[in-house]
């Protein structure tokens, strides 16, 4: 198929960027959109020009990497995928896709598609984790009985990849929905319930200072996941936090 | 409770809570109004027990003028914040694949609502203010539904508050299940507290539709 592509382009932090159209030709419905770019970026090089910088990695939806806003959506039109699950038989002959970056003052851009998603590690790193002796003598998590629905709920958390597509599907670009995720993984488990209210705090906290937007609740987060990271989290980040607060 | 208001989570809760207390006085403002269609004298005589009473006066009319600046001035303090936080918009933005309109334009529902307020005060409360506290009438137990009544002949006036009360509704469609995800809560009970909040977010503001209309009818 003859797609019209129209790609954001830019130097670097300091420039300003602009929208690039390209006629790109023989694409197949079976190539995957990273590979559609592939094609692109071959092309370019070949004419000597500069190829499109974009996130990936491992290409099978677990890496958390790819990051394309395509045609207005977050990993693009399908749902449940990451940008490297999308593929072209999604798309028509003829189509024009608009392809950007992510868009968050927390996710400034690097380069082209690229964008800086150090903020979600930051948050990790405030207390997205439980403090565990490891000098030999832990004990086995699976000797400890938890209840099967808090297993689930705490995995179903656990499997957010850190994207970002939360971010990028919010009109406020709120980070609640990673955040909460995070939260939420220790929170249901009794390991992780020690320190629940100085780890909600302190992720709240760190999220706020990297200047992600407020949440308004209108669900794009969840819609626009890859991985179905429900809301539910969110409202149990709050219950923690008002918790903590009020302690 | 250090960092209470200080957070996004806490400014959440504040404006949910705040919320949730505007929209039980909608309800209560819609009962009274509803009286007027029923009887004129029952009307006249809840309204003069609100415009009388000790209580209402010194204690819930404060509160509640705090509700109602607090939730608008929050409303706007979170709208800045947001925009700030995208300080880049997208080329294409398609938000209608994964959120209702009406999720995404609180602030401008809101701003309705807010400009309706302005209209509502000049129409109601500034007028009962001068009569009670500046010409110092003589109290007049029956004169409430006739006022209400003179200011439903004008067409433009009842078709203003008609359409403040369908963005009202608009507003109230998402901001009242909106307020209990805030709040934290979002469990079996979830979808009941929905269903409820939709139905209240469209049969309150009809009714005051009615209400307007009513009386503009019963006016030609």
């Amino acid at each position: 198929m003859k797609l019209t592509l129209k790609i954001w382009r830019q130097e670097n932090a300091e420039t300003k960027g602009k929208m690039v159209d390209y006629i790109i030709d023989g694409i197949d419905g079976d190539m995957s959109f990273l590979e559609m770019l592939d094609v692109l970026n071959e092309d370019l090089v070949n004419k000597g020009e500069q190829p499109v910088e974009f996130d990936h990695d491992c290409r099978e939806g677990i890496c958390g990497s790819c990051s394309l806003q395509i045609n207005g959506e977050p990993h693009g039109p399908d749902k449940l995928i990451t940008t490297c699950q999308l593929h072209m038989r999604t798309f028509k002959d003829g189509d024009t896709i608009v392809i950007e970056p992510f868009r968050a003052k927390a996710f400034p851009v690097i380069k082209d598609l690229i964008v800086d998603r150090t903020a979600f590690d930051r948050i990790q790193q405030a207390y997205g984790y439980i403090s565990v002796n490891t000098s030999g003598n832990t004990i086995d998590a699976n000797s400890i009985p938890i209840e099967k629905e808090n297993a689930d709920d705490s995995f179903n958390a656990a499997t957010c990849i850190g994207c970002g597509a939360c971010v990028a599907a919010c009109k406020n670009a709120s980070a609640m929905l990673f955040t909460s995720a995070k939260v939420s993984q220790f929170a249901l488990l009794p390991q992780g319930e020690v320190e629940a209210d100085r780890r909600v705090l302190a992720m709240v906290e760190q999220m706020d200072k990297e200047g992600f937007g407020n949440c308004s609740n209108t669900g794009a987060c969840e819609i626009e996941c890859p991985k179905g990271i429900s809301l539910e989290n969110i409202a149990r980040m709050n219950r923690e936090y008002l918790k903590a607060s009020v302690k | 409770m250090g960092g209470l208001l200080k957070s996004s989570v806490a400014k959440k809760f504040a404006m949910a809570l705040s919320g949730l207390f505007l929209v039980l006085f909608l309800a209560q403002h819609f009962t009274i109004n509803f009286t007027s269609v029923i009887s004129p004298d029952v009307f006249n005589e809840i309204s003069h027990f609100m415009g009388t009473n000790f209580l209402v006066q010194a204690i819930l009319q404060p509160i509640l003028i705090f509700g109602v600046v607090f939730h608008f001035v929050m409303g706007f303090v979170l709208e800045i914040q947001n925009r700030n936080a995208r300080t880049k918009s997208y080329v294409r933005y398609n938000g209608s694949a994964n959120s209702s309109w009406m999720s995404r334009n609180m602030i401008y529902s809101g701003a309705v609502v807010l400009a309706f307020l302005g209209l509502h005060f000049y129409d109601f409360w500034v007028p009962e203010l001068v009569h009670k506290y500046i010409e110092s009438h003589p109290e007049d137990p029956t004169r409430y539904y006739g006022e209400l009544v003179a200011k439903f002949v004008s067409p433009v006036r009842t078709g203003l508050y008609v359409i403040s009360f369908v963005f009202l509704m608009l507003h109230l469609l998402h901001g009242f299940s909106s307020s209990f995800q805030s709040m934290g809560v979002n469990n079996k009970y979830s979808e009941g507290i929905r269903k409820f909040t939709v139905g209240y977010a469209i049969i309150i503001p009809l009714g005051f539709i009615f209400i307007a209309l009513f009386h503009y009818i019963n006016n030609l």
